[in-house]
């Protein structure tokens, strides 16, 4: 069973989509009156951190892995095959980009960490496609042994380096940043202003060109460029029959195994290079990935399974991550709790208004309890705001079930000439 | 009579042991490519078990997996994953620590105590695993993606509430829960030549066990969770409520998970809950149930093995190996017994399919159905 | 079973210097254990509907998939044009000009109607997809054989008869020339049969060549020039449409005289033991109209009711509702003047109500469990498969046993799993289970369809024997003989409603057949 087949016997998802394709105007009077409302909290809770360029930068810098594992997370179940293993595969591309990255530079290491991470792709869809085996079960076992295959390589390979350890490699180099010249130090002006809107507007523009790491652009064009393959080219669609339909894509002469193993190893690709990601400028840790690679799962899933939602997603849980890093007041984190709270009332609404007032009451509720928590404590404690991301998964998964949409056949163990 | 018995348990006991002989056969490969003699290691890896200290060792661990074992292979009878064994078990043995080490239990006789303690980490995870079973039932979340998520909320609970603001205590450097004072734990068999005693908690694994083995198989309610599992159209049509199930399921098996940190909590020299306390059972046991199938006495075969392997990983350490060499024969054994689960299975229908055609066309030439 | 009735007057098609558009030779495909096709020989003319209609299992879409590709003949050849071919899967036959029209189906809710038809067949510009092209495409396609559809809908918003226009696009957009469609009316409404029907003259008159699979032997009659038989896995002989009549063509479907389905003197009583009224079930239909409305029956002891309809006008429903798997939102249930609309599924069965439920495979059965273990099913609360909270497995077993020979279940054992039995034997196992225990009310759905005709005959005669001690029975069915020859009453549904009281001695599948297309006289009422 697993994600895929879901029983919808179990719970009858009522039918009801969100309306998803509102047109670009649309989107941006929704950000702006966003910008508009975190200003307000930010005037008034003092805390400058909510929006600043630092921090947005810290946000960027923590959501990229994120996306990255969230974008593989999605090529994969596109083609209907779920990958639990996201992580294990990302641990596997830290490795590739530890032992490349300090031989022969940060984008040797990038290579090769996504060389490995498409191995475990390949192990993966072996396993799955080939063979038959549940998805889900493959992802596990693949879980099991990454991290022992990278730890047992880093003891044998790191200790005697220069600058390694038995469980860390030598320190990788940075890729390249870009910081645009005369902008970037236009806009810290503006922001220093502390004026409403027209600051927070400067500061998030200042973050996203300030210290922009290269590998932050690949990928956003990673992104941009999966959602025109998926959606606009011939590999796009087949691949995603493949994932809604594969018995109906078999019957029209589509190689059904082909476009899974493709699909499988484009994941593990990206899982390999959000690993990379984790390790340049820095060095290959036992353990860096920290859970990213489910995190990055959460996102796809907050983002119906769509690169640009899963983007944004992937945004909102690198903001909870690298603001509380970066903003050691905390203060930050505290005024999170309002921006949560407003948006879980205006979900409230949109769910009533659509005919659930069941859905409708139980976030007003959690936004009740979180103004309630912001207003009886100065801080948040630093081990729940890590909780953050997950919390908000299950959430968005409890609250807006009835508008995910998972690609039909996602988990289906398919067979050829079965059906 | 498809095929006698005898040839059934051939075939079903034909996967694990070629998986084991595969990953043996993988990690040699690993251990020449990267320098090493794989019978110098293998050698190391079997030595081991001539102390004492780590038969014992293994036996205490193999009760403590086949406990995680069991609360997966719950799910798994149902088709449910519950991934979240492995928060479960953690936040119910923090908080069964926290009341076990609390100052009115003093007063209480031992059985009592203990029974408390077992109760809470019975009611904390199955608590835990109902969050993931309500969702399911009431918005159609998938219980992987939910269990996943409180995990990751469990671990940073527990790093909240294990504070000395919170509900630990502060002792030298170690943070814990307060310690279980004489009486609040349970007794445990010493033997000569060991430091390691034999942890009365292998007996609760028993138990569990033979509950786990007798409700499957002789009553109602095992009956109707398997049927569910297997066909979910059927059980409806039958008259189980499908629901129901997936509560009970996920209730029982946080139930059980919940019980995995009870040997280490009553049976241990901590007697409290920190950071040190085992981690990572959750995931053992979904390996464990995948590779005994979900069979009582399956499990505690590969229970066992799991347990050997992982006494044994230390002696590697003589032989200039990385320890991590067992994790990677565990991942290889996992992934290649699943594989060859799956062509055993395959195998069997055909052989079933053609032995039914064969005894049909016996009795009667002429009606032989297609 | 041995073949007694001769085939009637043979009619071949008048030899022609076209060759055939299709020419099957010696076809025989094997499975493991299972000889689906062997020998089998058929010759389609070109610009004709050709129908290919057997029984449930008789090897139709075995033979249909090998002629699309699908899997290759162990022996036969298959000529196209008079050209001989081979071909390695579907996109070979396509190339060659056949397509297929599933009978479940092929289609991803979650893509738009170009995308699925243009899937595999994609035109590009540049890298990109073409969706100005397909799309134009797509709508000639339509307009020029009159299959309207708007190309750019999701297709999970269209229903029945529009989706299986996309199919036949699909098919068409491809170019095919001779399309194969697999029992295509199984899930029409009479209304969409006939447009389809209009689209397949149309089709025709193009120069298109159909083969048509299915086992309605009046449809089958009204569409089709040429027809062949196959009977268990082979070719029996070919029939003229304008000439055969049902009854002939069954008996060459089967191979022998058809039982009778017949009750013999009334066993009914004054007791009643199901009553309905007022019942409606809620649920959104084409058309905006409640699945069922105002429903009212009443059954008696020892009496048959049967209930016949075209699939998709609620008896599935129906059944539903009185098992208490879908709630009702109106109306009383009432079983031996016990309410029951509020008892769980479980409780109705503990009441006493049997079930045989239509989809054997999916609701009566766990395939990978054994027989014993089938036998508990839906019983595990009473004896003799439990006593308490436990199972009894020795009474659960024994008891087993003596289904299986009292039945007639041929099987070499009761550890055998389910999935292992022939339909017949898997049905005849589920009507003994469900008439142990001494139920009150059976409900009987679709009890013989794709049944071998010996378990057919048993299953009735077990229905009688039951009838007679004064079991209560609801049959619904699609075969129209089977209601008329063992119901005590009959009604039509319709829409949702139970339409007209008929007396199975009187009434003929005319009649019948125009009741369940709504030709006839609408009365709704209760059926008391």
């Amino acid at each position: 069973m697993g994600m895929g087949t879901e029983s919808e016997v179990a719970v009858p998802l009522p039918r009801y989509r969100l309306q998803s394709n509102l047109r670009p105007v649309m989107w941006l009077a929704i950000a702006a009156a966003g910008i508009a409302v975190v200003s307000l909290v930010r005037i008034w809770t003092g805390a400058d951190n909510l929006d600043s360029s630092g921090a947005i930068q810290a946000a960027i810098t923590a959501a990229v892995p994120i996306a990255l594992a969230g974008l593989s997370g999605l090529w994969s179940e596109r083609a209907g095959v779920v990958n639990i293993g996201i992580e294990g595969m990302m641990i596997l591309g830290t490795f590739g980009a530890g032992y490349a990255g300090y031989q022969w530079g940060p984008w040797a290491g990038v290579f090769f960490g996504v060389v490995c991470g498409l191995l475990g792709g390949l192990l993966h869809a072996l396993v799955t496609v080939t063979v038959g085996v549940d998805h889900i079960i493959s992802g596990v076992a693949i879980n099991i042994l990454a991290p022992g295959l990278a730890l047992y390589l880093s003891r044998l390979v790191f200790t005697d380096a220069p600058g390694g350890g038995q469980r860390q490699s030598p320190p990788v180099a940075d890729v390249g940043r870009i910081t645009l010249p005369l902008i970037s130090d236009w806009l810290g002006e503006i922001e220093a202003k502390g004026w409403f809107f027209v600051s927070d507007l400067a500061g998030i523009v200042r973050g996203f060109c300030t210290n922009l790491s290269l590998l932050s652009v690949l990928a956003a064009v990673l992104i941009a460029l999966s959602g025109w393959v998926l959606w606009r080219t011939r590999l796009g669609l087949r691949l995603r029959s493949v994932g809604e339909a594969p018995y109906a894509a078999e019957s029209l002469g589509v190689n059904v195994y082909w476009y899974k193993y493709i699909a499988v190893m484009i994941s593990g690709g990206l899982a390999g290079l959000a690993g990379a990601f984790l390790v340049v400028g820095l060095k290959f840790q036992d353990g860096q990935t920290g859970g990213r690679g489910f995190i990055g799962l959460a996102a796809m899933i907050f983002g119906n399974w769509r690169p640009g939602g899963m983007a944004m997603g992937a945004g909102l849980f690198g903001y909870t991550d690298g603001v509380q890093q970066y903003d050691s007041s905390g203060s930050a984190m505290h005024a999170f709790l309002i921006l949560v709270a407003i948006t879980l009332i205006v979900v409230a609404i949109l769910q009533y208004r659509a005919g659930h007032p069941v859905v409708a009451a139980v976030a007003a509720v959690i936004a009740a309890l979180c103004l309630w928590w912001f207003s009886a404590t100065d801080e948040l404690p630093q081990q729940l705001v890590k909780a953050a991301p997950y919390a908000i998964t299950l959430l968005v998964m409890a609250l807006a079930s009835q508008n995910l949409r998972m690609p039909k056949a996602d988990g289906l163990i398919y067979r050829k000439g079965g059906s | 009579m498809t095929g006698s018995r005898g040839r059934r348990i051939l075939l079903g006991a034909a996967a694990p042991v070629g998986a084991l002989v595969f990953s043996l056969l993988i990690t040699s490969l690993l251990l020449i490519a990267t320098g090493h003699s794989p019978f110098e290691a293998f050698g190391a890896m079997a030595s081991a078990f001539e102390r004492v200290r780590v038969i014992l060792g293994t036996i205490n661990q193999t009760a403590v997996f086949y406990l995680s074992a069991v609360a997966v292979a719950i799910g798994f009878k149902m088709n449910l994953f519950n991934i979240g064994v492995d928060g479960q078990y953690r936040l119910a043995a923090m908080m069964s620590a926290v009341v076990a080490g609390a100052a009115f239990m003093d007063s209480l006789p031992s059985f009592l105590r203990i029974a408390i303690t077992l109760l809470v980490a019975m009611v904390v995870g199955a608590s835990w695993a109902g969050v993931a079973a309500l969702l399911k039932v009431t918005r159609g979340v998938s219980e992987v993606i939910s269990t996943i998520m409180l995990n990751a909320i469990a671990t940073f609970l527990i790093a909240y509430l294990l504070t000395p603001q919170m509900l630990a205590v502060l002792e030298g450097n170690n943070i814990s829960t307060p310690k279980i004072t004489e009486g609040g734990q349970l007794p445990v068999f010493q033997f000569e030549g060991s430091t390691t005693p034999l942890y009365s908690g292998v007996f609760l694994a028993v138990i569990v066990g033979v509950i786990y083995a007798l409700v499957l198989s002789r009553t109602v309610f095992g009956f109707s969770l398997k049927a569910t599992g297997m066909s979910e159209t059927a059980a409806i049509a039958s008259g189980i409520s499908v629901k129901k199930m997936i509560v009970s399921a996920m209730l029982l098996s946080g139930a059980v998970a919940g019980l995995v940190g009870m040997p280490e909590l009553l049976n241990g020299s901590a007697a409290s809950y920190s950071l040190n306390f085992p981690t990572g059972i959750g995931f053992t046991g979904i390996a464990i149930a995948l590779l005994g199938r979900n069979h009582p006495v399956g499990m505690i075969f590969s229970a066992l093995l799991w347990a050997a392997l992982d006494s044994s990983a230390n002696a590697l350490q003589g032989v200039g190996v990385p320890r991590e060499l067992v994790t990677i024969m565990q991942g290889v054994i996992v992934l290649s017994v699943v594989v060859a689960y799956e062509f055993v299975r395959r195998y069997r229908l055909v052989l079933e399919a053609r032995d039914v055609a064969r005894a049909l066309a016996a009795r009667n030439p002429q009606e032989a159905t297609l | 079973m041995s073949s007694d009735a001769k085939p009637p007057d043979l009619v071949m098609p008048p030899p022609e210097d076209v060759p055939m558009a299709v020419q099957l030779t010696g076809i025989t495909k094997r499975f493991p254990g299972v000889v689906a096709n062997s020998d089998i020989n058929i010759a389609v003319r070109r610009g004709t509907v050709h129908a290919l209609v057997g029984e449930n299992g008789a090897g139709k879409s075995t033979l249909m998939k090998t002629l699309y590709g699908m899997h290759q003949p162990e022996e036969g050849t298959i000529r196209v044009d008079g050209a001989e071919v081979s071909f390695n899967s579907p996109a070979q036959a396509i190339a060659v000009g056949i397509g297929m029209v599933h009978q479940h189906f092929m289609l991803a809710d979650n893509l738009t109607v170009w995308e699925n038809i243009v899937l595999g067949s994609e035109p590009t510009s540049g890298g990109r997809l073409d969706v100005r092209q397909a799309r134009a495409r797509i709508d000639e396609l339509g307009r020029r054989y009159g299959l309207m559809v708007d190309s750019g809908a999701l297709v999970e918003v269209l229903g029945v008869g529009a989706r299986q226009r996309v199919e036949i696009l699909k098919v068409l957009y491809r170019g095919a020339k001779i399309l194969i469609l697999d029992e295509p009316t199984a899930v029409l409404v009479p209304q969409e049969v006939d447009e389809l029907f209009g689209n397949l003259r149309e089709l025709k008159a193009e120069g298109l060549t159909i083969i048509f699979i299915s086992h309605k032997l009046d449809e089958v009659r009204s569409i089709a020039d040429d027809i062949t038989v196959i009977r268990r896995g082979t070719t029996v002989g070919t029939a003229d449409p304008r000439s055969v009549t049902n009854r002939q063509l069954a008996e060459m479907m089967v191979g022998s005289a058809l039982p009778v389905p017949e009750l013999r003197e009334s066993t009914v009583t004054e007791r009643v033991v199901l009553q309905l009224a007022g019942v409606s079930v809620a649920g959104s239909v084409v058309g905006g109209r409640d699945v069922l409305s105002d429903i009212g029956l009443a059954i008696h002891a020892g009496e048959v009711l049967g209930i016949a309809g075209v699939e998709g006008n609620g008896q599935a429903e129906l059944v539903d509702a009185i098992m208490g798997i879908r709630p009702i939102a109106g109306g009383s249930i009432e079983l031996a003047g016990k309410d029951i609309g509020h008892l769980s599924t479980s409780a109705r069965r503990e009441s006493g109500v049997g079930f045989i439920p239509e989809d054997r495979q999916r609701q009566g059965l766990i395939l990978e469990g054994s027989l014993w273990e089938n036998r508990i099913l839906g019983h595990q609360t009473r004896r003799p498969s439990a006593r308490g909270f436990l199972l009894d497995r020795a009474a659960a077993k024994a008891d087993t046993q003596r289904i299986v020979e009292t039945f007639d279940v041929r099987t070499p054992g009761i550890e055998v799993t389910a999935a292992s039995l022939s339909g017949g034997n898997q049905q005849k196992l589920i009507v003994g289970r469900e008439m142990s225990e001494d139920p009150v009310l059976l409900i009987a759905s679709h009890p013989t369809r794709g049944v071998d005709v010996g378990a057919q005959a048993a299953i009735w005669e077990h229905l009688r024997m039951a009838r007679a001690v004064g079991l209560a029975v609801l049959l619904i069915s699609a075969d129209l003989e089977e209601l008329i020859g063992m119901s005590d009453r009959l009604t039509v549904i319709l829409r949702g409603r139970l339409t007209g009281a008929y007396d199975p001695r009187t009434v003929t599948t005319e009649q019948l057949g125009a009741a369940m297309t709504g030709a006839g006289d609408e009365h709704v009422g209760e059926v008391a």
